[in-house]
């Protein structure tokens, strides 16, 4: 038997899938000064692209490190330092993507500070910045009940996971998935499976790994959900 | 069962479903691709596959190839190689022809294209027919399959004042992309893997097959399936073989391709080719039919490693089809190459015939490693690479375009 939440306040959660497609912004970089003389003026659309979009594009097994921008020092300018540093910023701590840029320029900025020789060294293979368009389309799901939506999980497309606990950082205040905020609706009922949810570090997994660790979470906290 | 329902199985019901949704608004709209070759070459191939599976989403879709002569598709194979970054002038006689042939297809496509509501003009070939449609209602795309990063400038000049005005353009890799101006889109190509050319085959067709070429299947087998043609680079294939037998001194060799309508220049790099293996009979060199995918099929798995040693590659399906096969590929360190092959992951990235041969001496005598290696390889391509991937990709950019060149769309809902 399912726990009553106190439903005749609570909207039904309503299932969305999402699409998202990359565009070529047309600019690169090839050193580390360029590269920040472009991020001051690049659509911030790249720059959620650059951290979080890369989750829906073919990457491999377990990431070094959790956004583009941070690889790219890795990878392209063999700056271990400057990437560790940019791999450390988490974009749900600022309030929006204009802030987190400006925390990436202060990153690269004071690296710039300590190593001259950065300001004109060549990168092995330039940045290409990329932004990219979502298309949100209603799948006609209308969930009722905490443990049903625990049910339902593990059949989401990964694009529905993205869309519901990556992409809601940006739609939602204070960086919630919709998962969350909806569960916040039942007025305490389910504290430790938010509290559980909202402990998830997504930045290292693939989609499919994020469905299955919030499917257990689901499991082990909410009464009821039987998968 | 249809090719949906085939497809639910083998890459999962969401996967479909998320296809018909993004396919609703769609509905009734007219779809055409248009293209230079029905058979040979990755464009025809997805086209083939590609276009039936849109229909099955109740969607309006056709596909026309345009008619040329000898002159024109020798003038369009420069053009290739010249977007590809060869130093490849091609006279104006050749040029005025190009776009002669281009308009004498115009009149007999006007009406269609200019009536669609979409039209996907695959790489240069077809690129002018804009031109002579100007009474157009849809959005044209132009998809260009290979990679024009550091195009010979002549040639882009001549090209790009065709491509301006297309609504959008699409390129497999951003690093591919023109300066062009309207939003140029990143769809990375995609195999089937109902295809005859993918599908599992039994053991004992392959037997037959690797029987017909006078194959040893005791013996190693390194394949490389492709066009002749220089990018490909089969003659540094031939010499990363001869380096590898030092150590493999069992090797075998099969160089795979075929002829295009399109390629007037494979026959010479043919006899390149034929010339560097000197008799050797462990190098088989293949000329096949356009439709000989089972026999394509059955060598890739007969293999012990695949190789796609391009110095230049818009993507590489044949890589794609390695991997799906459970194959470490050695692949040119270049373009699409990049996108698939992990380095030490699904295979290894080599820059040199001497790299591809190092490459091979190191794996061939450690038969688990390249399990493990052909296991990852497949994984990431039931991931990442099938075509319901790539046609989602292009119904959300059919839709994008529907609604303005916005960063979010939010469709409404239809319940």
């Amino acid at each position: 038997m399912l726990a009553t939440p106190p439903q005749e306040t609570v909207d039904p959660f309503a299932i969305k899938d999402c699409a998202l497609i990359a565009i070529a912004t047309g600019k690169k970089a090839i050193n580390l000064k360029e590269f920040r003389d472009t991020l001051e003026t690049i659509n911030l659309d790249s720059i959620y692209h650059h951290f979080w979009g890369s989750l829906l594009e073919p990457r491999f097994e377990e990431t070094e490190y959790n956004n583009d921008f941070a690889s790219w020092a890795r990878r392209g300018l063999h700056d271990d330092k400057l990437a560790e540093r940019l791999a450390m910023l988490d974009p749900s701590f600022y309030p929006n993507l204009e802030a987190l840029r400006q925390e990436l320029l202060e990153v690269i900025e004071e690296r710039l500070d300590e190593n001259e020789y950065l300001t004109w060294m060549l990168a092995t293979e330039s940045f290409e910045f990329i932004r990219s368009q979502i298309v949100v389309f209603d799948t006609g799901m209308r969930i009722d009940h905490p443990a049903k939506l625990g049910e339902l999980i593990p059949s989401l497309s990964t694009n529905s996971i993205f869309y519901h606990f990556i992409d809601a950082r940006r739609r939602l205040p204070e960086q919630k998935n919709d998962f969350s905020y909806w569960l916040v609706s039942f007025n305490g009922l389910y504290e430790e499976l938010l509290n559980q949810l909202e402990g998830i570090d997504p930045y290292f997994s693939s989609l499919t790994e994020l469905r299955q660790q919030i499917t257990v979470i689901f499991q082990k906290c909410c009464p009821g959900v039987n998968v | 069962m249809n090719i949906l329902e085939t497809y639910a199985q083998l890459a999962g019901e969401e996967v479909v479903t998320q296809l018909q949704q993004l396919a609703k608004p769609l509905q009734g709209k007219e779809i055409v691709h248009v293209n230079s070759t029905a058979v040979g070459g990755g464009v025809a191939e997805i086209l083939t596959k590609l276009v039936p599976l849109m229909r099955e989403l109740n969607l309006n879709v056709s596909w026309d190839v345009i008619k040329g002569d000898d002159g024109f598709f020798q003038c369009t194979k420069s053009m290739h190689n010249a977007l590809q970054g060869d130093e490849v002038p091609i006279s104006q006689s050749l040029l005025k022809h190009y776009e002669e042939v281009n308009a004498s297809n115009a009149e007999q496509l006007r009406s269609k294209l200019e009536g669609a509501d979409f039209v996907f003009i695959h790489d240069p070939q077809p690129a002018p027919l804009l031109k002579y449609c100007p009474q157009r209602k849809g959005k044209w795309i132009w998809r260009c399959h290979i990679d024009a990063s550091h195009p010979y400038r002549p040639v882009w000049k001549f090209l790009r004042p065709f491509l301006t005005d297309y609504d959008a353009s699409i390129f497999s890799l951003a690093a591919f992309a023109r300066s062009l101006p309207h939003p140029e889109y990143i769809i990375p190509p995609s195999i089937d893997p109902l295809s005859e050319k993918n599908i599992d085959l039994a053991p004992a067709e392959i037997e037959e097959v690797c029987d017909r070429f006078s194959l040893d299947r005791k013996r190693p087998l390194i394949v490389q399936v492709s066009r002749f043609d220089r990018f490909k680079d089969p003659v540094g294939v031939i010499c990363a073989y001869r380096l590898t037998t030092k150590y493999v001194p069992s090797l075998q060799l099969v160089l795979v391709g075929g002829t295009a309508t399109d390629d007037p220049e494979g026959k010479i790099v043919i006899e390149e080719v034929k010339m560097a293996a000197q008799d050797d009979p462990d190098i088989k060199i293949l000329l096949l039919p356009p439709d000989a995918h089972k026999t394509i099929n059955a060598l890739q798995r007969a293999a012990d490693i695949i190789l796609q040693k391009s110095t230049k590659e818009g993507f590489g399906l044949t890589v794609t089809e390695g991997m799906w096969k459970g194959k470490p590929v050695i692949g040119g360190n270049t373009g699409g190459i990049r996108l698939q092959v992990i380095d030490y992951h699904t295979g290894f990235l080599v820059n040199t015939p001497e790299g591809a041969a190092l490459r091979m001496r190191y794996l061939l005598p450690q038969p688990d490693k390249i399990e493990e290696m052909g296991k990852k390889a497949k994984a990431f391509v039931r991931d990442n690479f099938l075509m319901t991937r790539q046609l989602r990709e292009y119904l959300t950019l059919m839709v994008a375009l529907l609604h303005g060149d916005t960063n979010r769309i939010e469709l409404e809902s239809t319940l």
